[in-house]
């Protein structure tokens, strides 16, 4: 009796196993849902200290993940401040001082603007798939939402989390949060994606909440207004010139 | 000898007048001896703290390290063989490794840099021997102003971030086994210190290091990729803020020395006036006028001579119970950036004693020519009849 106890048990965990969908076949669908030719947005990135908060609002017209130019609308300190990201070279314009600082080598671990994203963060445009081994670990709730818990482990050296944990939603191909670990295991960083909506045909977060999991405070909330895909984009857009412009 | 003899029983003859001026510059002569003796006294316990604590007999340096520029840190790194290795075994260097991360005391964030040294090392006065590993343990080394800095004591875990060779993040807790008491805030202020193996395992940098300690047998220079940098160069940076200190103490002393030759001039001016006649009787009793100008020079530049035995009659106990006991500093003046301890010894050396002799003497002398030089234009008949001139 005990033995086919033991069995039955047995075969349910690996019929379990297999009914869960393969790792790396859910990472390339959440990025055939959410990657685009370009996308045009307003943001309003809400930083939260220990003692108070403030918000930085700005416009951020990307193309693909190689070309990013993002121009800072509020608050006045730093209104007017351009960041453009060009094939993995990220330049950064300052109307006080009027110079274009490229920034690179140790100084892309630097925050941006005092918030827990890294330039580092938005430098890496690599595939998940071409740097991480995925593995489905299972199901689990996000809200009232049914999700994969699919466990990322890095296949190359130069990444900057060792393991992260993505919980995707099956229907949408969105992930809804993130945990990224240190080679330790210990968590470091949780990213939560919420407000998804279907915009043009497409599911995608509008809201995404960064946490440091190692210091106090509520971390950094980044929310999307105006989101619109695949529009036309001028060339000159992605050049050092429109810095100054 | 004439004209010593007659400047003394002069200056004595004056009385009070005399003794006040003695006074003040005697005052004077204290003062600097025991100012410049204390920056002297800063600047050996500084240089010798800071080479026991930090910069040995000298550093040999990757040469990417600058420490100026903590980003260098991720390409400032070489592996320990050849020559270095058998110097290192030799125990004629011993290596430090560096690399930069992030403690979170009390949820808090503070940028560091954690330092790996060898636990058996012997040429710096860091305690590393009480970097004893435990199993599941990684324990680390803080200076007092890094415990007050993070408000972490003796026994307490520090969850510390950190980057590898490949900048994949790691963290761990590293329990602080002692809080170290070192005069030399450079190897202290925003920094940890654990096993040297430990550090280089955890950052893929294996028998790696940043820069070698030398120690007092070490004799040759750079070698191959790692640029010697001698004691000289290192502790520059203590010769200059001393430098600047005892700019600032010349202007403090300089004051009172001024005020004491004012003192001694306008003594010169008045005996001239008053002493007409005097200086009249000399030269009609032969005297040349230069004589008469050397009489009453030396008469105002005895002022100091007496000055001088007058300072060390009070100076001399007064001076050695300071080096005795010692000159307490305050705990602000640790923020300073140089090496300073609780109690300064003053160092008064020969060199000084004998500068400031002289300083006293020669500007008392000088101060002394200046009314003098009236007595050349004066007429010996009108100066005998003590007719104002």
């Amino acid at each position: 009796m005990k033995h086919r106890t033991f069995i039955a048990i047995l075969l349910g965990v690996i019929a379990m196993g297999f009914s869960l969908p393969d790792g790396t076949a859910l990472l390339i669908k959440v990025d055939q849902n959410m990657s685009s030719k370009n996308r045009i947005f307003e943001s309003n990135m809400t930083i939260h200290g220990k003692r108070n908060s403030r918000t930085l609002t700005a416009k951020t017209m990307s193309e693909g993940t190689k070309k990013s130019f993002t121009e800072y609308l509020s608050p006045a300190s730093e209104k007017g401040t351009k960041m453009l990201k060009l094939q993995g070279q990220l330049w950064i314009y300052s109307p006080s001082t009027d110079r274009i600082i490229q920034i690179s080598g140790n100084m892309l671990r630097q925050s941006i603007m005092g918030s827990d994203l890294s330039y580092e963060d938005m430098m890496d445009d690599r595939k998940l798939t071409d740097i991480y081994n995925a593995r489905t670990e299972g199901e689990e709730k996000v809200g009232d939402r049914n999700t994969y818990v699919v466990e990322l482990t890095a296949k190359v050296e130069d990444v900057a989390y060792f393991r992260q944990r993505l919980w995707i939603d099956p229907e949408r191909f969105v992930p809804l949060k993130e945990e990224l670990y240190a080679k330790s295991g210990q968590l470091l960083k949780r990213v939560e994606l919420k407000d998804i909506r279907n915009i043009q045909g497409r599911w995608f977060p509008t809201t995404v909440i960064y946490k440091d999991m190692l210091k106090e405070g509520n971390g950094t909330e980044f929310k999307m207004t105006d989101l619109k895909f695949n529009q036309p984009i001028p060339d000159y857009i992605f050049t050092k010139a429109s810095l100054k412009q | 000898m004439i004209a010593i003899k007659l400047a003394f029983r002069n200056l004595i003859g004056a009385g009070l007048r005399t003794w006040l001026n003695v006074s003040v510059l005697s005052f004077a002569f204290v003062i600097i001896v025991f100012y410049n003796g204390m920056l002297d006294g800063w600047n050996m316990q500084a240089y010798n703290d800071t080479k026991d604590w930090e910069v040995g007999n000298g550093q040999l340096w990757h040469s990417a390290y600058d420490p100026y520029d903590p980003f260098c840190l991720q390409d400032a790194h070489a592996p320990v063989t050849g020559q270095v290795k058998q110097l290192v075994d030799a125990g004629q260097l011993t290596p430090l490794l560096i690399t930069q991360a992030t403690i979170y005391p009390q949820g808090r964030m503070k940028n560091i840099f954690l330092k790996g040294v060898d636990p058996k090392q012997r040429i710096l006065k860091l305690p590393s021997a009480l970097l004893q590993q435990e199993a599941g343990v990684i324990p680390a080394l803080i200076g007092k102003r890094m415990a007050e800095m993070a408000k972490l004591k003796k026994g307490d875990l520090v969850l510390t971030r950190w980057r590898d060779r490949n900048g994949t993040f790691d963290a761990r807790e590293l329990k602080v086994v002692d809080v170290f008491n070192s005069n030399v805030q450079t190897i202290d202020n925003n920094q940890i210190w654990i096993p040297l193996p430990v550090l280089q395992q955890l950052t893929g940098m294996e028998n790696e290091a940043t820069l070698l300690v030398a120690g007092d047998t070490y004799t040759r220079g750079s070698i191959a990729q790692w640029q010697f940098k001698d004691s000289k160069f290192l502790l520059k940076d203590i010769e200059n803020i001393i430098k600047t200190k005892k700019g600032g103490a010349m202007v403090i002393y300089g004051l009172l020395l001024a005020i004491a030759l004012l003192a001694i001039f306008d003594t010169q001016v008045l005996s001239i006036f008053k002493r007409q006649k005097e200086i009249g009787t000399y030269i009609a009793l032969g005297m040349t006028r230069l004589q008469v100008v050397k009489i009453f020079t030396i008469e105002g530049s005895a002022h100091s001579i007496l000055a001088i035995i007058l300072g060390s009659i009070y100076g001399i106990p007064l001076l050695w119970f300071l080096h005795d006991a010692g000159i307490p500093m305050p705990k602000a003046i640790d923020s300073m950036g140089v090496a300073i301890s609780t109690r300064i010894v003053p160092v008064y050396s020969m060199e000084l004693i004998l500068s400031s002799v002289l300083l006293v003497i020669i500007s008392a002398t000088i101060v002394s020519y200046f009314p003098t030089r009236r007595i050349t234009r004066m007429k010996p008949t009108d100066a005998l009849k003590g007719k104002i001139q």
